[in-house]
């Protein structure tokens, strides 16, 4: 276990999700806004869909050699002066970094916008343990100071709203005039950068994420937005790159390759505003940069993926188009799915990190409409392995009984052609005879969650075939 | 040709169709079924309809790999002596097009044959117009309607301009576009049921698409979804006709609307 998940209560959340009015209005703005910039963007690249062909290729091509490329990887950066460190699970991560900041003398960590400390829990760790851990991208700061968990990844506070930021800002900013005017977002902006400005100042250690790590040349790669990124890295004395192993690209040619699908599916951009490349410590002649620069390689679960059906979740870039697009994302939001990683990519993901027993329900609910598919710029078959983990599930009685004891019903019948017959000639006759007049039932037994809401269209009443029957006989084959 | 025409003879005027009717249609439209029926035989073609029941989808995507096999290898069986295999469903036709080769990977003696059936596997519209080269049809129905996109046909099978063109062709017929007809609406099988909160929540954002376009009729090529929308509105309250767009192609539209009751009074 990394940190806590709600994921075997994912029901209950998303009840509460589609209660809350508050939350619903939010996810409208992701719905309209990602999608048609992400259109936009991928119409005016004519070789759009040859570069995602690419980009699938260069990830299967990495993960074939993941071994080896890891290695050299690590070489290169050692040759530059920095330190690997290969973590097996959350936990050796967080000791890790621990002893890194503790060695730095630490008592600040600024922080770039990561998912992997968000998976090893790495604030509660610092804190804990008396250092204080301080987000710097704006919708990481919002949520740190909620004590919340992001609820999409590239956007992690995409479920609140200006109002409740500056409810948050003017409880945590004590030192500022109560009397301030926070009306536009443009002021909050403003006032996060003010305060944040110190912290940059003040820390000893910066943590970021990577987007990409280069073997050919030991640089590690973040695009942000906010620039915040960059002072995390370059002011401390101590930059800590903390990335999973499947960030692992060949070459800076890759890397471009990757880069322009990343941000178009992503925000709908042709790259985003910040592209930095680090490569080791700062050198003689560099005129800023960190004294020690450390690499920490998480596992977590993930080589175990590598050679199964979930192989192909290692191609994922974290552009988050997949939960932009999904409905049910739109209908629930992120922190719904319960733990660090939401929508279809959450999905598949999170049953291998944290096992399908506590995330079974995420594979499921999934109308295997294909749309996130059909936009992951690395092609990523997400339905394909959101059924994969339905096929685990039932190989290990994992679902309800009720479900498991339907399917087989079905197929029991189905498998009899005769009694599947005779059986639907009756069923549907009654039905069709007792909604007849209506044309519908408001309520059936055994169906309450489709008619909670929405009625069952009666059926006709005869079946295809034994109509068919009746009129085509002797025509049919 | 003569009704009693060996299927030798047959073979070499008109392609041979095995009407994939589905489960749905089977059991609960069956004039859908008459209307492929219709559509496929003025296409020229001659259409059978062998014993079947279901391509083993709900198995599939619940998980019970063993029960899909068992029904794919009925129904490659059942298909494989014809020219084609028509469904009136992108989704079934996706099951058998899309997964069956994926579901026989491993093995060696039936993945050829499913492949093949695969290869054959086609849903109705875009097997008139692709196939057939189908352009226009001539059927009485006047009215502005409204399409919706199945995910299954739309994204797994490209079914998407094949309806539109048919439709077009009709004289009487005007189509107004649904906001977002390329979104699910929500019905996704056995989810509609096991996640029915967060199901009524995207039919419910459907639903106020569809009577946004102010159209008096919404059509679709599956009836899963059919079943979905329709079973929305009505709980709404709302008096818009849901119909498989088979129906309206072929002229079939006695049958009450999907949902509506056959003496409107009684309703």
């Amino acid at each position: 276990m990394t940190v806590h998940t709600t994921s075997p209560q994912f029901k209950k959340n998303a009840a509460r999700a589609l209660g809350d009015a508050q939350l619903q209005k939010a996810l409208s703005n992701v719905k309209q806004g990602f999608i048609d910039k992400r259109q936009k963007a991928a119409d005016k690249l004519p070789e759009f869909e040859a570069l995602r062909d690419s980009a699938r290729d260069i990830k299967n091509h990495t993960l074939r050699h993941l071994d080896l490329y890891l290695e050299a990887y690590e070489s290169k950066v050692k040759a530059s002066g920095g330190h690997v460190h290969f973590a097996r699970n959350a936990e050796e991560a967080r000791d890790i970094i621990l002893g890194i900041c503790r060695d730095a003398g630490a008592r600040t960590v600024t922080k770039g916008k990561s998912m992997i400390s968000e998976e090893i829990g790495i604030n509660h760790h610092l804190e804990a343990n008396g250092i204080r851990p301080v987000e710097t991208d704006l919708g990481e700061y919002i949520i740190q100071l909620r004590n919340e968990m992001p609820s999409h990844i590239i956007a992690p506070a995409v479920h609140l709203n200006a109002t409740q930021v500056e409810q948050d800002f003017r409880r945590v900013h004590k030192h500022l005039d109560a009397k301030r005017d926070l009306s536009e977002p443009v002021q909050l902006l403003t006032e996060a950068r003010a305060v944040l400005r110190e912290r940059f100042l003040a820390a000893d250690v910066g943590i970021t994420g990577a987007n990409f790590l280069v073997a050919e040349t030991g640089t590690s790669i973040i695009v942000t937005n906010e620039g915040n990124g960059d002072l995390t890295q370059i002011l401390p004395k101590t930059h800590i790159v903390l990335a999973s192993i499947e960030k692992l690209v060949p070459t800076l040619e890759d890397v471009s390759q990757l880069l322009r699908v990343l941000a178009r599916s992503a925000t709908g951009q042709e790259l985003s505003a910040y592209t930095t490349f680090s490569t080791g410590p700062r050198r003689p002649t560099d005129a800023d940069g960190p004294d020690n620069y450390h690499v920490v390689i998480l596992d977590n679960g993930r080589s175990a993926m590598l050679g199964t059906n979930f192989e192909e979740m290692l191609r994922c870039i974290r552009c988050g188009a997949c939960m932009n697009h999904c409905p049910v994302y739109h209908a629930v939001g992120g922190h719904a799915y319960g733990w660090v990683y939401p929508g279809p990519m959450g999905a598949v993901l999170t049953p291998s990190l944290i096992g399908v027993d506590k995330a079974g329900h995420l594979p499921n609910a999934s109308t295997f409409c294909g749309r996130c598919e059909s936009v992951c710029p690395v092609r990523i078959p997400l339905p394909k392995l959101m059924r994969h983990w339905r096929e685990r599930e039932f190989e290990r009685h994992l679902m309800p009984a009720t479900v498991r004891s339907s399917v087989k019903l079905w197929g029991y019948f189905a498998k009899r052609p005769a009694l599947y017959r005779f059986a639907t000639r009756i069923a549907m006759g009654t039905l069709g005879f007792v909604g007849r007049s209506k044309g519908r039932f408001k309520w059936l037994p055994m169906a309450k969650g489709w008619t909670k809401y929405r009625d069952f269209p009666a059926p006709q009443g005869e079946t295809f075939q034994a109509r068919w029957q009746r009129e085509r006989k002797g025509r049919t084959a | 040709m003569s009704v009693l025409a060996s299927p030798g003879d047959e073979r070499r005027t008109k392609p041979r169709i095995g009407l994939f009717v589905t489960c749905l249609v089977d059991l609960m439209r069956p004039s859908v079924g008459f209307a492929a029926v219709k559509l496929l035989e003025d296409a020229g073609c001659a259409v059978h309809a062998p014993v079947q029941t279901c391509c083993g989808q709900p198995g599939f995507n619940s998980g019970d790999r063993g029960t899909a096999r068992d029904l794919a290898e009925r129904t490659i069986a059942a298909f494989e002596e014809f020219d084609y295999v028509v469904a009136p469903s992108g989704s079934c036709a996706g099951m058998i097009r899309a997964h069956y080769p994926e579901l026989f990977d491993d093995d060696p003696n039936w993945l050829p044959r499913a492949n093949a059936l695969a290869a054959k596997t086609y849903e109705l519209t875009s097997f008139l117009v692709d196939v057939m080269g189908v352009t226009r049809v001539d059927a009485a129905f006047s009215g502005t309607v409204t399409y919706h996109d199945s995910c299954s046909g739309l994204r797994e099978l490209g079914v998407r301009t094949q309806p539109r063109s048919l439709l077009a062709s009709m004289e009487g017929v005007t189509l107004v576009e649904l906001n977002e007809s390329d979104v699910c609406c929500g019905f996704g099988g056995t989810f509609a049921v096991k996640y029915s909160d967060i199901s009524g929540a995207i039919v419910n954002a459907k639903a106020k698409h569809v009577t946004e376009t102010g159209a008096p009729v919404l059509l679709a090529g599956d009836l899963g979804c059919l079943m979905n929308m329709a079973g929305k509105l009505s709980r709404d309250g709302r008096t818009i006709e849901v119909r498989h767009v088979a129906e309206v192609l072929a002229g079939m539209t006695d049958e009450p609307a999907i949902g509506a009751a056959k003496d409107p009074r009684s309703a």
